[in-house]
């Protein structure tokens, strides 16, 4: 009986984490976005890797890079949160850059598709700034 | 152009390395997470230097609190808005402070002396010892700071400093700067500008606005240089450290107090 | 020879029994909407600050911490130190330690700036933190409580339980080391750094916990009609008089300690004389409450052995040992850190403590509410256990639990 149980749970974690795999690659044509106005999107300028491996991975990049600045003083790493923001801002008609945690934009309009909570923007600027 | 090429075949190395990562994937589209890793960019830095300061009482001004209002403004503090409600008293006391004015007159001889109190960066720093999760920690070159991704908001590094330097940061933050990132529930105290110094500036915005104002009472620098306007400074005239018996060998040193 | 006890679950008729629960868990539910309201907002809607880091929900944390490892004392007593008579107190003794840590434990991580990420502090340790030794010793003590426990309760694991009762008092010692050492080792204020701090605080644990067993056991008893009779009431009653004589003799030695050296003169100034609240707290909750008055109680030849009294006299040991906390606690930080020895502070732009100044705190309510929700949860887990468990021994009259068969 106990065993069955475990083995239930089991499943269903598995489940959940395939689902959300599956979500990641859907959710950026599902959650209707629009991106059009950011750096990435204007200049076609490629990302520090290429777009399949980083909806997968980008955490980990910007982890890396965060030990990288916060513990040793490097920076100007590729793949830093900053730079994430630098390409992926979009801005509105005014050229005002729109925080890319905002309903819809870059970061949330995937987060929220796939129900991740973001916790990086609790600390970090949201637009560009000096 | 060079600048260019030069990031162009970094990127290229970091995308092999990602390939790598990828064949290393256990099934089709669950990673292990672990093994990203990128040659990076810039150089960590290194126990060859040691940042330091020298703070001369005696040219400390009365009155002056350029230093304090640099501090705030490069490292966003006076983006902070006291919450809808508060007390502006208790406000005043939970608002996250980096650098304050004190002024001390001796018991004895009644002589007054203004002086900047600010994070000591200790070579033994009391603050790293007792955090549980290493996120107060030394930086090689002895700027002592938080690491926000591992503190969980304890506040031992607060009972533990003896100089009152921390604060915690009691609200939650809406304007945040992109070299000053900052948010609710952590601790957080001087860190030298640590991102000036990171992108090759030799100067703090206290230091900047302190000889702006004319009065130069703070000269910051590297305390292993023996030619450093710090270090020669410190060799000619005698300094203090606050607290000396603790023993915890300040980055930051005293003249005339 | 002793007659064989014979251990129930608490059979309090159904209707009490969840009424009791109800109430608890809604004490419960009410600190940690408490803590829900902090962790949104912030800490700012707490009384605390930048000066006085640690306040209200710290000391209801420690003072159940603390009161934790004293309530497993009485079952040490029996496995440990071969006394019959508390052997029947035993199961009681190691679920209230378990319940109480609990308790204390909730309102300690629902009180830190960021408690989302209790994993960073499960998974990253400086091992020279006396706090990461803490969660060690904390997650720990569950484990070795809950197998003794087992031991105890289960004869197939007889062989067991001597090693596991060993174990526990020896762990529950360390464990309360290591809470007064987070105190001990805080060279920079006059208020926690001495090293008698971590017996102090295993003194303050025998009585506190005792207290709390005590009132936890009569209540039960008398809520399911059980007897209790006044021999192990005597014992129980004459040992909780040690250590809250004990208590006093370390609170005296520590600042007697502070009296003799001139740089602490200040500090025992602000405790004694001038602290204002922390002065009243002193005198009235540590030395009035929580010392003197339960002791004239408890050696008092007839009041004594009355039950009320006996009651009194342990509830002013829990508050007065609360009180301790607080003075220990809040009093401590408030009184300003000597950075500049021969000079006084005349400004300061963060409350350096200007002309001596002690800095200020009142207590907010979520900060209160959070505290009870976890002496709430204590309570809950308490009930539930001996409702569900053996816990409980049928009867502890006189001539169930004979005082003469203590070896």
């Amino acid at each position: 009986m106990k065993v069955r149980a475990f083995e239930h749970g089991l499943l269903l974690a598995l489940a959940v984490v395939l689902l959300s795999i599956a979500s990641v690659s859907s959710a950026e044509e599902k959650a209707g976005w629009k991106n059009g106005t950011s750096l990435a999107a204007t200049q076609e300028k490629s990302c520090v890797r290429d777009t399949a491996f980083m909806r997968r991975n980008h955490m980990e990049v910007i982890k890396h890079a965060r030990i990288d600045t916060v513990r040793k003083g490097v920076r100007g790493v590729d793949g830093s949160l900053s730079e994430c923001i630098v390409c992926h801002v979009n801005k509105d008609d005014k050229g005002v850059p729109i925080p890319v945690n905002q309903e819809g934009q870059f970061c949330a309009g995937c987060h929220q598709y796939v129900g991740v909570s973001l916790d990086c923007y609790q600390c970090h600027a949201t637009v560009p700034t000096h | 152009m060079n600048n260019t090429q030069d990031t162009n075949q970094k990127r290229r190395q970091f995308l092999l390395k990602g390939a790598a990562v990828t064949a290393a994937a256990v099934a089709p589209g669950v990673m292990l997470h672990t093994a990203v890793v990128a040659k990076p960019l810039g150089e960590a830095v290194t126990d060859a230097v040691r940042w330091g300061m020298l703070i001369d009482a005696a040219k400390c001004a009365d009155g002056c609190d350029s230093c304090v209002q640099a501090c705030n403004d490069e490292n966003g503090l006076d983006l902070l808005q006291k919450p809808q409600g508060q007390a502006e008293d208790l406000w005043d006391q939970q608002i996250p402070k980096w650098i304050r004015n004190v002024k001390v007159k001796d018991n004895l001889s009644g002589h007054v002396t203004n002086l900047p109190m600010m994070c000591q960066h200790c070579e033994e720093p009391p603050c790293v010892d007792v955090c549980p999760t290493t996120a107060s920690f030394r930086r090689a070159d002895g700027i002592v700071m938080v690491d926000r991704h591992l503190c969980i908001g304890c506040r031992y590094c607060m009972m533990a400093c003896p100089y009152k330097a921390r604060s915690f940061v009691h609200d939650v933050v809406e304007h945040k700067l992109t070299r000053a990132p900052r948010g609710k529930g952590c601790v957080e105290s001087c860190n030298f500008c640590v991102h000036r110094l990171d992108d090759g500036q030799t100067t703090t915005a206290c230091q900047d606005a302190c000889a702006k104002e004319g009065h130069d009472a703070i000269t910051f620098g590297d305390l292993n240089d023996p030619h450093s306007e710090v270090s020669q400074a410190l060799k000619e005239q005698s300094s203090t450290q606050i607290r000396a018996d603790l023993k915890l060998n300040t980055g930051v040193r005293y003249r005339g107090v | 020879m002793m007659k064989k006890i014979y251990f129930r679950e608490w059979g309090l008729e159904s209707r009490s029994y969840w009424m009791l629960l109800v109430v608890l868990a809604a004490i419960a539910a009410i600190g940690g909407l408490a803590a829900l309201y902090m962790e949104h907002n912030g800490h700012w809607v707490t009384g605390m600050n930048n000066q006085i880091v640690w306040g209200t929900p710290h000391v209801f944390a420690i003072f159940l911490i603390v009161a934790a490892s004293g309530a497993l004392n009485v079952a040490s007593i029996g496995s440990v130190f071969n006394k019959t008579i508390y052997k029947p107190l035993a199961p009681l003794s190691a679920l209230l330690a378990i319940a109480l840590l609990l308790g204390g434990l909730l309102v300690l991580v629902l009180d830190l700036g960021r408690p989302d990420r209790l994993i960073v502090a499960m998974t990253t340790y400086n091992f020279k933190s006396i706090f990461a030794w803490n969660i060690i010793l904390y997650n720990g003590f569950f484990v070795i409580v809950g197998f003794y426990l087992w031991t105890v309760m289960d004869r197939k694991m007889k062989c067991y339980y001597k090693p596991a009762g060993v174990t526990a008092f020896v762990w529950r010692l360390v464990l309360t080391t290591g809470t007064g050492s987070i105190f001990g080792f805080l060279v920079a204020r006059q208020g926690f750094d001495a090293a008698i701090m971590a017996p102090w605080f295993i003194v303050m644990s025998f009585g506190f916990g005792l207290a709390i067993y005590m009132l936890v056991l009569m209540d039960a008893f008398k809520r399911d009609q059980r007897p209790l009779g006044d021999a192990i009431m005597r014992k129980l009653k004459g040992l909780l008089a040690v250590f809250v004589a004990a208590n006093l003799m370390f609170m005296v030695t520590f600042h007697l300690t502070n009296l003799y050296g001139t740089e602490n003169h200040a500090f025992e100034v602000f405790i004694m004389l001038n602290g204002g609240i922390y002065t009243a707290l002193f005198w009235i909750g540590q030395v009035l409450i929580g010392g003197l008055l339960p002791l004239a109680i408890l050696f008092h030849p007839t009041l004594s052995i009355s039950r009320g009294w006996l009651t009194a006299a342990a509830v002013m040991v829990v508050v007065g040992g609360w009180l301790t906390i607080y003075v220990i606690v809040i009093g401590g930080q408030a009184f300003p850190m000597a950075m500049f020895p021969g000079k006084t502070i005349i400004e300061s732009g963060f409350y350096d403590g200007v002309d001596g100044m002690a800095a200020s705190y009142i207590p907010s309510i979520p900060e209160v509410l959070l505290g009870l929700g976890g002496v709430a949860v204590a309570l809950v887990v308490t009930v539930i256990g001996i409702r569900m468990l053996k816990i409980l021994p049928i009867s502890l009259a006189d001539e169930v639990a004979d005082p003469h068969a203590s070896a």
